[in-house]
């Protein structure tokens, strides 16, 4: 970690968002995690992507468990809202944030132990349930604040840093959020930010259970030889299936795409994603063929990244609870109590 | 682009841009430092190797170290360099044990004509090698220009007298009162080699009708500051113009203020923003009440009976050619006369050789300058050396400081029969500052604070003793604060390819967006490409390869805070902040023979 505060100097030709802003002003404070994590770099994409969405930072619940990951939002977003929960809680303290106030935008940032472990029931249900908020897993395969013991998301025989092979078999979380239903499903490399901002731009802008797998090296505990979670193993093996760009508004294509090389999808908002294909056959849109896919690569020992699985016409939990438009906190007194006779009503519907 | 050679001593020495911008390549950062740590006579001494007059330019510098700083790109204002140049020499102790002891004399004399910036440098440097430097000047003290035309209440005395003493002290003859009215007198007397640094003692003429009618009015500037300073002139008329917008008309004004002038105006040919005076020299005088006006070109000098009455100015304006010069067009209004009783006039300098017998072996060109070999400031006469505003026009006084130093590299080539063309290389060091895992040998903890004030006397005062000297100087506390927004430009971020991991961690720590992981490609590409706009092209990129990936590291120095926290963030110490320290080469470095590459 580093003891002194990052200087507030700017570069002079900083570009600004729409908002006025430059992507320093989305920062936190500065990170006290171990020089070189991978998680820092999932930060400056956060970063990026909202500052290239011209988020608004007060627009924004940034949620965590415990863990290294979970230490990440006070590095980001220094201006949203924040809740660190109790280890591998994230998932259901977003789900209640989530249906009070449907108009903040959630992340959800978490980690292999958090999710895979401790809050796997949580983090299952919470994809199951569509709920409207971008769950990032920050996947390093160990155990970092506890010196690296391996975690569920092992590769079944990697080796730790002291040279024991894992026995156990892995917890592939993109296959389970497949198998859950989540409508956005991504894997991306910590050391690959040109991937990686844009498939978290898109999955904030997506409407419905957006989750993204990102490798991230532990320098501490997992990044030597042996290890399938370390930067040369992830570069090595990186098996990219399409390159993403997010376009928002109205911002006409200002890439040229080979004919029959991009698939253009539109998801709710209005964004558009133009996925530019490095694999031919592979199809974001089929989630069956997808989990195949992932299996076939996995056995092979490539790690599949890019955009896996959309469906821009999800619904979310509250099309499905048919809740009310408004926050709760913008509610009216009349509106939330509607008094005897509507609760009349109510009881005779019932009898 | 090729991979940046970062052993080419030019490399890292342009990073240090005030060090660059300097004319005598100060090491600026280090002797900030030093003062940061109360250590002043230490930043005094290395000042004094560097650029001899340290107190003295710590009041008059020309400054280009400061146009040329870092902090002005990062935010409004540069480091205040030369006024903490002051707090070095005001703050130190006794120096006088750490100055070069007188030597065994070698047997070689080398006469050195005008005992300014110039020769007293040459002196400095050979002094101690034990040549008998002799330096002839027309005045009774050493000192040149920087006695005469500079004011005292902008130079004291004291100071000028403490530090040409160190320089005499050094065993140098001083012959005050002499003035040397032939060279071939001089070359005949058998000296090894003579050095002329008599400066550019002549004020250029304004012949306009009515100059000579009323010319016990009108005072030539240099001149007349001279004559202020010895005490021969005590007052001037109530009402003044000074004519020339250069930093001689800003001591001229000021001058006169002091001396009498109550209605006091500066009038320039050009636009204000384009007067040669140095901006804060313009803004002294216009805090002691002296307007200047600009666009006025005199035209002629009105006088009855031989008594000046005012000065008749044509108005005129700017206007712009096809290729962007600017002329002086007549804007079309009348002609305006201002009445006064004195004018002095301050537009320009020029050189004057009548002493230099034309068949003494010393070519001048067609505008009566001598031939001077821009490198090794030797004439055409090789056992004549020039330097100062004698070799090249007038400049300042670092500008001389830094042609005395190459002058005795010549001379005591020449005399010890090498070859003065070969310049030795600068010796460089290049060191870890790592102190441990977060802990550097200098603070990299950025200062936001803005550019401090020097405090000033008060006005009232300072207008009614032309001895009182106006700028009072840093205390320790505005000075620790100033030394802060130094950037430790010194402190260089090395890069080692081979150690690299390509996590990204100094890319996403590092606050001013300076470094970039991508394909390497011609330059011009490669700058639009970088995380954060280049626009400034005359600063370097740093480009590094041998990266797993095949990609370059790029950094572009340009707004780089030396704050180490790449170093800071980087896993395996890739990433390194060291410090460069370059030891220009004077007459008497060890290494002679090297020839100099450039970076």
């Amino acid at each position: 970690m580093t003891y002194i505060a990052k200087p507030k100097f700017h570069h002079p030709g900083l570009p600004k968002n729409e908002l006025g802003y430059t992507h320093r002003d989305y920062e936190g404070k500065i990170s006290t995690l171990c020089a070189g994590c991978g998680h820092d770099s999932i930060t400056a994409s956060i970063i990026e992507a909202c500052y290239e969405l011209s988020i608004e930072p007060h627009r924004v619940a940034k949620i965590s468990g415990i863990g290294c990951s979970s230490k990440t939002p006070d590095y980001f977003l220094g201006n949203s809202h924040g809740f660190n929960s109790v280890h591998g809680r994230m998932p259901s303290v977003l789900t209640g944030a989530n249906l009070a106030n449907r108009d903040l935008i959630y992340l959800g940032v978490s980690g292999d132990g958090d999710s895979a472990s401790i809050g796997f029931g949580q983090f299952a249900h919470s994809i199951r349930r569509g709920v409207n908020m971008t769950y990032i897993v920050e996947n390093n395969g160990v155990y970092g604040l506890t010196k690296g013991q391996f975690s569920a998301t092992a590769d079944r025989g990697s080796k730790s840093k002291k040279g024991v092979m894992n026995t156990d078999n892995a917890i592939d979380l993109v296959a389970i959020a497949l198998q859950l239903g989540a409508s956005y499903v991504a894997r991306s490399f910590s050391g690959d930010k040109t991937q990686l901002v844009p498939l978290i731009a898109a999955a904030i802008r997506h409407k419905g259970a957006a989750f993204i797998d990102v490798v991230s090296p532990c320098i501490a505990f997992n990044n030597h030889a042996g290890s399938t979670k370390s930067f040369d193993y992830v570069r090595e093996h990186n098996d990219a299936v399409n390159r993403l760009d997010v376009l928002t508004g109205r911002d006409p294509i200002t890439v040229d795409y080979a004919p029959g090389t991009v698939q253009m999808v539109e998801q709710h908002d209005g964004t558009r994603l133009a996925l530019r294909k490095i694999d031919a056959d592979y199809d974001a849109n089929d989630r069956l063929a997808a989990m195949t896919f992932l299996q076939k690569h996995a056995a092979k020992g490539q790690v599949v990244t890019g955009l896996l699985y959309v469906d821009p016409d999800a619904e979310d939990l509250h099309a499905h609870l048919d809740t009310v438009e408004t926050p709760l906190n913008s509610l009216e007194a009349k509106d939330l109590c509607p008094g005897s006779v509507a609760l009349e009503k109510i009881n005779a519907s019932l009898r | 682009m090729k991979p940046t050679d970062i052993s080419a001593p030019d490399y890292f020495h342009k990073v240090v841009d005030c060090q660059w911008a300097c004319p005598a390549h100060t090491p600026v950062p280090e002797y900030i430092r030093l003062i940061a740590e109360g250590r002043y006579s230490d930043a005094y001494m290395i000042n004094w190797k560097s650029n001899v007059f340290p107190g003295i330019l710590g009041r008059t510098c020309d400054r280009p170290c400061e146009p040329a700083c870092r902090r002005g790109r990062v935010e409004e204002n540069p480091v205040a360099i030369c006024r903490l140049k002051r707090v070095a020499a005001d703050f130190k102790d006794d120096v006088k044990h750490r100055m070069p002891k007188p030597s065994a004399k070698n047997g070689k004399r080398v006469a050195l004509v005008g005992g300014g910036p110039a020769s007293l440098t040459v002196a400095r440097d050979l002094a101690p090698l034990g040549y008998h430097c002799t330096v002839f000047d027309a005045d009774p003290k050493a000192g040149g220009m920087m006695r005469s035309q500079i004011p005292k209440f902008r130079l004291p005395d004291t100071v000028i007298d403490e530090e040409t003493d160190y320089i005499l002290g050094l065993g140098v003859e001083f012959k005050g009162g002499h003035r040397i009215d032939s060279l071939k007198k001089l070359l005949n007397e058998n000296y090894d080699a003579i050095f002329i640094g008599s400066g550019a003692p002549r004020g250029r003429e304004l012949d306009i009708p009515g100059r000579k009618e009323a010319a016990s009015n009108i005072h030539i500037g240099i001149e007349w500051l001279a004559s202020v300073s010895f005490g021969h002139v005590e007052k001037i008329g109530r009402r003044v113009i000074v004519l020339g917008g250069g930093n001689t008309a800003m001591d001229c004004c000021r001058t006169a203020r002091r001396l009498g002038g109550q209605d006091v105006k500066v009038i320039v040919r050009s636009g204000f923003e384009e007067m040669k005076a140095s901006p804060w020299e313009k803004e002294d005088a216009l805090h002691e009440d002296i307007p200047i006006l600009n666009y006025m070109v005199p035209v002629a000098f009105k006088h009855v009976g031989g008594k000046l009455i005012g000065v008749t100015f044509q108005k005129v304006k700017a206007e712009y050619d096809a290729n962007g010069r600017r002329n002086l067009v007549p804007s079309g209004e009348p002609d305006q006369t201002i009445p006064c009783d004195d004018v002095l006039v301050a537009v320009g300098q020029e050189n004057a050789f009548p002493w230099i017998e034309r068949d003494c072996g010393i070519e001048f060109d067609k505008w009566n300058m001598p031939q001077v070999d821009t490198k090794t400031f030797v004439s055409t006469n090789p056992k004549v050396f020039f330097g100062g505003d004698a070799a090249f026009g007038p400049k300042n006084i670092i500008w001389a400081v830094a042609h005395g130093h190459d002058a005795a590299l010549s001379i005591h080539k020449m005399i010890s029969g090498e070859d003065i063309t070969e310049r030795p290389l600068p010796e460089v060091q290049v060191f870890s500052q790592k102190m441990g895992i977060h802990e550097w040998s200098y603070d990299n903890d950025i200062s936001g604070d803005k550019r401090y004030k020097v405090p000033h006397r008060d006005k009232v005062i300072a207008l009614k003793d032309i001895k009182a000297e106006v700028e009072l100087g840093y205390d320790v506390k505005l000075a620790l604060g100033e030394a802060q927004r130094c950037l430790n430009c010194d402190v260089q971020t090395v890069f080692s390819a081979p150690a690299c991991i390509e996590c990204d961690a100094c890319v996403d720590i590092c606050p001013m967006d300076c470094i970039t992981f991508t394909e390497n490609g011609e330059e011009e590409d490669l700058r639009q490409r970088l995380k954060a706009p280049s626009p400034r092209p005359d600063q370097a990129l740093y480009v590094a390869e041998g990266l797993k990936t095949g990609r370059v590291m790029v950094k572009d120095e340009d707004v780089c805070l030396h704050c180490g926290l790449c170093a800071e963030r980087c896993p395996t110490g890739a990433w390194d902040m060291q410090k460069y320290l370059i030891d220009m080469t004077y007459a008497g470095s060890t290494c002679q023979s090297k020839a100099r590459s450039a970076a």
